[in-house]
């Protein structure tokens, strides 16, 4: 079976300093990954790699076996990657409606924009017509920007940081999202994350730390290994 | 007329100019067509320099055209429009020039439109240029507004041009007396070497009065545009010029703002923001599978929505 999506040997260098330094991953059809790693390690590049937002120096992007390297965005877009940024971009003139219609790439109903809005927990009639300009919270534009991915239906979807800024708004339609993405539509979905709730219903967590993957295990065997430092760390003073 | 002038005329008018209330076309600087109705009256003056049109108090949701078409090449049409709007009436008024010049005689509309709004009107003016033509000649518009608005008189003016005329200077003087209100939302898109100069005069005399201008413009090729914008404020009033810009190629844009306050209380504000479309944009739009044309399109369609 072929693999969804393959880095082979990918080396990033910015300023003489190493960012990804030999990345090689295989990522398996309609599963959930949540990458996870200090700040600074490399995540966030690796993510922009796969969307062809960044070119690495060197290595290999393989996508539904196809070496996608040296392709532009819109065409890995094509493709069916999608990206949700961790800082969503503002415009000036372009409608919540237009954003999601480019995204859906159908003749997308003002109903259909509005179901989408609401999975995301906005009141839809508010927002629809809205430009997404500085007159958006950062809550508010993050929830937009994961409501293009849902509108996009993507085969593989990335997601940097979804989290934050959704104080507003539970984790718990947020991983409905995710399910919804994964049981309904069978997208793959890799997710930049430091939290808890989602590094909790990741079928595998990558762990990165300075430009080098250096785990890539199931959820149960990450926290076993977490407690285990733990209980290294505090000794008698752990409590599990 | 004939098809050619409606296709152009229908260029700056967006509906069908004889299921309106009352219009006036003007072609190559002579009245071609007028409507009146009971409320709205339109004359031509004495001096046969323009019209005054006439909108009685009270008059609501009355509709008036005034177009004007330029066919014939190497004319200088210059025209005084006068519009007195009645007390409590709702307008509003649509006009536009469109020029068609295939030749290398330069073709020129200077319009100027006076404005009087009496206590508790309501206009909506809506203002469209168009130049077409694949001769040398320059098409040249140069429209200056004047308004003069009385006590809780509200002015929406929506001005667009976008491409097509090389030469444009464009003026507007205002003045506001208590609780008016001015709206002003200005679009332009220049390309080749064509030129626009925009230039605002706003004196908010009365308490409470207050004006808002919005210009957003888009200069590409080897463009220039010019904005000019001068708010005073007399009183206790409020102000505020937003000047936004997008450049490409070697297109230019002067921003030249300058607020006066003249009383304690008076609150202005000028923001301006000129720049090349921000990389960002292009990859969010470009990760949603529009090439880095079409996602360029679809930001300054929007931006000149």
């Amino acid at each position: 079976m072929i693999d969804l999506l393959e880095l082979k040997n990918i080396c990033f260098s910015r300023e003489n300093k190493k960012i990804l330094d030999d990345i090689n991953l295989k990522l398996d059809n309609g599963k959930f990954y949540v990458i996870t790693g200090p700040n600074g390690s490399g995540k966030s590049t690796l993510a922009k790699i796969i969307m062809g937002i960044e070119k690495p120096d060197s290595g290999k992007v393989i996508f539904n076996g196809k070496d996608i390297t040296n392709m532009e965005i819109d065409e890995r877009a094509k493709l069916g990657i999608g990206f949700a940024f961790q800082q969503p971009v503002h415009f000036k003139g372009i409608t919540v409606y237009d954003l999601l219609s480019i995204a859906s790439k159908t003749n997308l109903t003002k109903e259909d924009a509005c179901n989408i809005l609401s999975k995301v927990g906005l009141c839809a009639l508010e927002y629809v017509d809205r430009e997404i300009n500085k007159s958006l919270s950062g809550g508010e534009l993050k929830r937009i920007e994961i409501a293009t991915i849902l509108a996009k239906k993507p085969k593989f979807a990335i997601f940097d940081e979804p989290e934050a800024g959704i104080d507003l708004w539970s984790f718990k339609n947020l991983i409905n999202i995710f399910k919804e993405l994964h049981e309904n539509l069978g997208t793959t979905s890799l997710v930049i994350s430091h939290q808890e709730r989602i590094l909790n219903i990741a079928d595998m967590i990558i762990l990165i730390d300075s430009g080098k993957i250096t785990k890539v295990t199931t959820k149960d065997d990450f926290v076993s290994g977490i407690l285990n430092i733990k209980r290294c760390c505090l000794g008698d003073d752990f409590n599990e | 007329m004939n098809s050619s002038d409606i296709a152009l005329l229908e260029e700056v008018i967006p509906e069908k100019f004889n299921k309106i209330d009352a219009y006036n076309i003007r072609k190559n600087g002579k009245c071609v067509d007028r409507k009146i109705s009971q409320y709205i009256n339109i004359e031509t003056k004495e001096d046969g320099t323009g019209i005054d049109i006439y909108v009685k108090d009270d008059t609501l949701f009355g509709i008036i055209n005034i177009p004007v078409i330029i066919t014939e090449s190497g004319l200088k049409d210059i025209v005084y429009n006068d519009f007195h709007i009645g007390k409590n009436s709702n307008i509003t008024i649509i006009s536009g020039c469109a020029i068609h010049n295939d030749s290398c005689n330069n073709s020129e509309h200077d319009g100027i439109h006076r404005f009087f709004l009496e206590e508790n009107s309501k206009v909506k003016y809506v203002e469209k240029h168009y130049g077409k033509g694949i001769g040398t000649a320059k098409k040249i518009l140069n429209p200056t507004t004047e308004i003069i608005m009385k006590k809780n008189s509200y002015m929406l003016i929506d001005s667009a041009q976008l491409k097509g005329v090389d030469n444009t200077l464009r003026k507007t003087k205002a003045t506001l007396y208590d609780n008016a209100t001015l709206i002003i939302n200005e679009k332009i898109l220049t390309n080749n070497n064509q030129y626009a100069k925009t230039d605002f005069l706003v004196d908010l005399l009365g308490e409470n009065s207050s004006v808002h201008v919005t210009s957003r413009s888009v200069a590409e090729d080897n463009s220039y545009q010019e904005f000019i914008s001068n708010l005073i404020g007399h009183s206790s009033c409020y102000g505020h010029v937003e000047c936004d810009a997008i450049i490409k190629d070697n297109g230019q844009v002067k921003s030249i703002p300058e607020i006066f306050a003249k009383n304690i209380d008076a609150n202005l504000i000028h923001e301006a923001s000129i720049g090349k479309i921000a990389g960002d944009q292009f990859i969010k739009l470009m990760t949603l599978g529009l090439t880095a044309k079409e996602a360029e399109e679809k930001i300054i369609n929007g931006f000149l929505r």
